[in-house]
């Protein structure tokens, strides 16, 4: 060969080695969500899918720290006047809504106001809100009529209704209306054509989102994406699911039923992480007999022995626990006060004083949910000391649409039905959706009791934590004669996480910033 | 034979009506309410009557089936209560993995069942008869489930030749298409193999026992041209009959198996919507598979007339 002829094939064979490189290969994470995107709209539905949602698109000015504070997160300060009505707000530089538009105060404002026509606290903070104003592009002064110290718990609520920013074009759309475009400020963008519902949502990473400087802490600091694209496959068959996992078609599973924690352990490139604490709640018609009797109630509270009942969703103590409280066992307003330790003849004895006569408890139970086991073990205790349960399986479809009634139980009507809320909803008296007392307007069951309520009202003026741990302990004295429910413990959901994907974050709500995915 | 046609079409035109009418009501007799779901379950009771409100769950029955059957008349099937998608778009988005993986299914069968009841039929008693009756029994009997994930087991997970679950669009190629869709066409295609073999042979050993298959035996014509050109034509009319009925069946979607595949089809959208009482899905899709079963088994009938040239219309 000619040294000219070398030359050419060298170059040659240059060019098309260059050009036959991958090109740097887009990272996928695969995520089996726990459920379906049923809606896109995070102030119009309390669901959880959409709360998560919500995380992935839109960003809050407050967030949840690792250690339960609330820190800011789309602000650059925030300043509280002395007397505490007047809280202002600045927002941080390079915020941008993923149509490029930037964030402004006008946004914030309308977000607030649509969120505060929906969700119980922030319906609170508007009852006490004097005015709501953008004082400039940057900055938003809020108004209290009264002193109310829970403005930064509100505006960082974690959990179902979060208080997303949104555009003032979407915010303004009606509250009971499902808003239809997805645009946000939050770390990914969602792919609306590529929506498939009950099948697939992908997220992007968003172009216009600048992270805070500081280290990922719970739900608050920098939401620093390391995937170019997340896929959400909802995969309805847990055991197809699990097979998926195994063979590396997706990443990460979350909600891994306990019966499968040992397979995934089993495999050695799969581990598992703890996704999210529940308590489980099993909640009164009070509406109607027999659960009208405050006696009946308390022989029900004083007969539930949790251990049994969380053994029956998982026998590993790692994944359940014991808490004798109205209050999640690591929220600061836990406590023990006032608690009954369980005794079945105890229980009998109130029964007996409660006159119970007979009338049928109709206990609905959706087989498909966590708390499935948890129903059989209560029902069957119930039935031992002699009640007379009539134990009704459905789907959570169902279940959702009968515990609206409020028919005797004859007519369609229910007695008692066990779910599960997430630990930031069931942490503290005000936004405890299951300790509410008003009435009418309480959650399915509708308690009804003025001490609680005057309790709760006085906790959201309380100066500081003390005072506020005090009412909140009043509160669970009073709760435990009441008894607006029976908590049957509180239970740990796992996901199955493939062996190179790293820097999942423990936020009590599954977020996928800060997720890295190796080869 | 366009006359037949189009007497057999204006006869549908009742068979639609009852179908929507009857799925309406129904639904509205299901205990279950979109409004509660949607809400969420920490909505109050006041939260869920405002979403019926909004949702118009609170007119009277009469009112919504008139509205319904307006936008029906209008050609839209109306949009998704929760996605708020029109239902012709969720309905575009399944039908592909669901024709294909039929397709798949029934070519596979056919494949299979043909030559199985065949030969069953001309070893009829015999050794190999049984064998394939017992291996068509077998198939028939097997839960969808327990061969799917069984043989995800054994091809997938430990030999790794296929996936175990999801659907590679046709966008993507054809092979990496019917690769996602072989171990979910084969679960399936094992339960109709099954029954097409069994009518396979039934209905050619009735043909094999006739007058002028004895007759082409006397004259000496090969026994293999005698079952295939003589016999199994006569005996075609049930084996379509079957086969119509089984790929009207699988394109109005197959649950089981899209579920333990992960297939997103129009089965698994269909148990969605019931589960979500996602009236407008539900409704648009019954009124989907009532027409492909219509449509079929027209085609069904027409195609008598091809193969059996005494069959006239």
């Amino acid at each position: 060969m000619k040294p000219r002829q070398g030359w050419r094939l060298a170059t040659a064979a240059a060019i098309v080695g260059l050009w036959a490189l991958p090109a740097a290969a887009e990272t996928t994470l695969k995520v089996r969500p726990f459920g379906d995107l049923k809606t896109i709209d995070p102030i119009t539905t309390s669901d959880y899918m959409v709360r998560n949602h919500g995380y992935m698109v839109y960003d809050v000015l407050f967030a949840q720290n690792a250690k339960g504070e609330i820190v800011p997160e789309m602000l650059a300060s925030y300043d509280r006047s002395q007397d505490g009505l007047t809280w202002t707000f600045v927002l941080r530089d390079g915020l941008k809504f993923s149509d490029g538009a930037p964030v402004t105060a006008t946004d914030v404002v309308a977000s607030l106001k649509r969120w505060g026509e929906r969700d119980g606290l922030g319906q609170q903070l508007m009852a006490n809100t004097g005015s709501l104003e953008a004082v400039d592009p940057k900055t938003v002064k809020l108004t209290l009529k009264n002193p109310w110290g829970l403005v930064l718990e509100a505006l960082g609520k974690p959990s179902s209704n979060v208080p997303f920013i949104m555009p003032e074009r979407i915010a303004k759309t009606p509250a009971n209306e499902n808003i239809k475009d997805p645009v946000g400020s939050g770390p990914f963008v969602m792919k609306l054509d590529e929506w498939a519902p009950g099948s697939k949502v992908v997220y992007v990473k968003s172009p216009t989102y600048t992270p805070r400087g500081e280290a990922p802490d719970g739900l608050a600091g920098g939401k620093t994406v390391k995937v170019d694209r997340v896929e959400w496959q909802i995969i309805p068959d847990a055991q197809t699911a699990l097979n998926a996992l195994q063979a590396g078609e997706i990443d990460i599973f979350e909600e891994v039923p306990p019966d499968m924690i040992p397979l995934v352990k089993g495999n050695a490139d799969v581990g598992i992480a703890k996704l999210a604490a529940l308590q489980g709640v099993m909640r009164f018609n009070q509406a109607q007999p027999p659960f009208n009797n405050a006696k009946l109630r308390q022989a029900i509270l004083a007969l539930v022995d949790q251990d049994p009942a969380l053994r029956a969703y998982v026998d590993d103590p790692s994944l359940y626990t014991n808490c004798p409280s109205f209050y999640m066992c690591d929220s600061p307003y836990f406590t023990k006060a006032g608690w009954p330790k369980p005794d079945v003849e105890k229980a009998k004895q109130l029964v007996k004083e409660s006159g119970y006569d007979g009338t049928p408890i109709v206990l609905l139970d959706a087989t498909e949910t966590a708390l499935h086991p948890a129903s059989l073990v209560v029902a069957q205790a119930m039935r031992d000391i002699g009640l007379k349960v009539d134990y009704q399986a459905m789907d959570w479809g169902t279940l959702s649409s009968r515990r609206t009634s409020k028919n005797p139980v004859g007519q369609g009507g229910w007695s008692i039905f066990l779910s599960g809320p997430a630990a930031p909803d069931m942490s503290e008296p005000v936004g405890h959706m299951a300790l509410r007392s008003n009435c009418e307007k309480a959650w399915f069951g509708w308690p009804c009791d003025e001490e609680i309520e005057k309790l709760r009202a006085a906790f959201t003026t309380a100066p500081d934590l003390a005072a506020r741990k005090a009412i909140a302990e009043k509160i669970q004295l009073r709760a435990v004669e009441t008894v607006p429910y029976v908590p049957v413990g509180q239970f740990f959901l796992v996901r199955g996480v493939r062996k190179n994907v790293d820097g999942l974050l423990a936020a009590g709500v599954p977020v996928y910033w800060n997720v890295s995915k190796g080869q | 034979m366009g006359r037949y046609v189009v007497r057999r079409l204006v006869g549908t035109l009742p068979v639609f009506l009852f179908v929507a009418l009857f799925t309406f009501c129904l639904l509205r007799l299901t205990p279950g309410d979109p409004a509660a779901l949607l809400a969420g379950d920490q909505a109050t009771t006041a939260e869920v009557e405002a979403m019926r409100l909004k949702l118009g769950l609170d007119r009277p029955v009469v009112e919504q089936l008139v509205g319904w059957a307006g936008q029906l008349a209008s050609g839209d099937l109306g949009r998704s209560v929760f996605s708020n998608m029109p239902v012709t778009r969720l309905i575009g988005q399944r039908a592909e993995a669901t024709a294909m993986l039929a397709l798949v299914a029934i070519v596979m069968s056919l494949v299979f069942a043909l030559p199985m009841g065949v030969i069953a039929a001309v070893r009829a008693g015999g050794a190999i008869d049984r064998l394939a009756m017992a291996v068509a029994v077998l198939g028939f009997s097997a839960p969808v489930f327990v061969v799917g994930f069984f043989l995800v087991y054994v091809f997938s997970l430990s030999l790794g030749w296929f996936p175990t679950q999801g659907y590679t669009p046709l966008s993507a190629g054809l092979w990496p298409c019917l690769r996602s869709l072989f171990l979910p066409g084969l679960t399936l295609a094992l339960l109709y193999t099954s029954l097409i073999a069994r009518v396979t042979r039934a209905s050619l050993l009735e043909v094999l026992s006739e007058d002028y298959i004895r007759t082409a035996n006397a004259k000496g014509v090969r026994p293999r041209v005698i079952v295939i050109a003589h016999a199994l034509r006569n005996a075609a009319v049930p084996i379509v009959t079957v086969v119509g009925v089984g790929m009207a069946a699988l394109l109005g979607g197959v649950v089981v198996t899209e579920t333990v595949f992960n297939i997103p089809g129009l089965g698994r959208l269909t148990t969605d919507a019931i589960l979500r009482r996602d009236y407008p899905v539900v409704q648009g899709l019954i009124l989907l598979f009532s027409t492909i079963y219509v449509f079929i088994n027209l085609l069904v009938d027409l195609s008598y007339g091809l193969i059996d040239p005494r069959v006239r219309y």
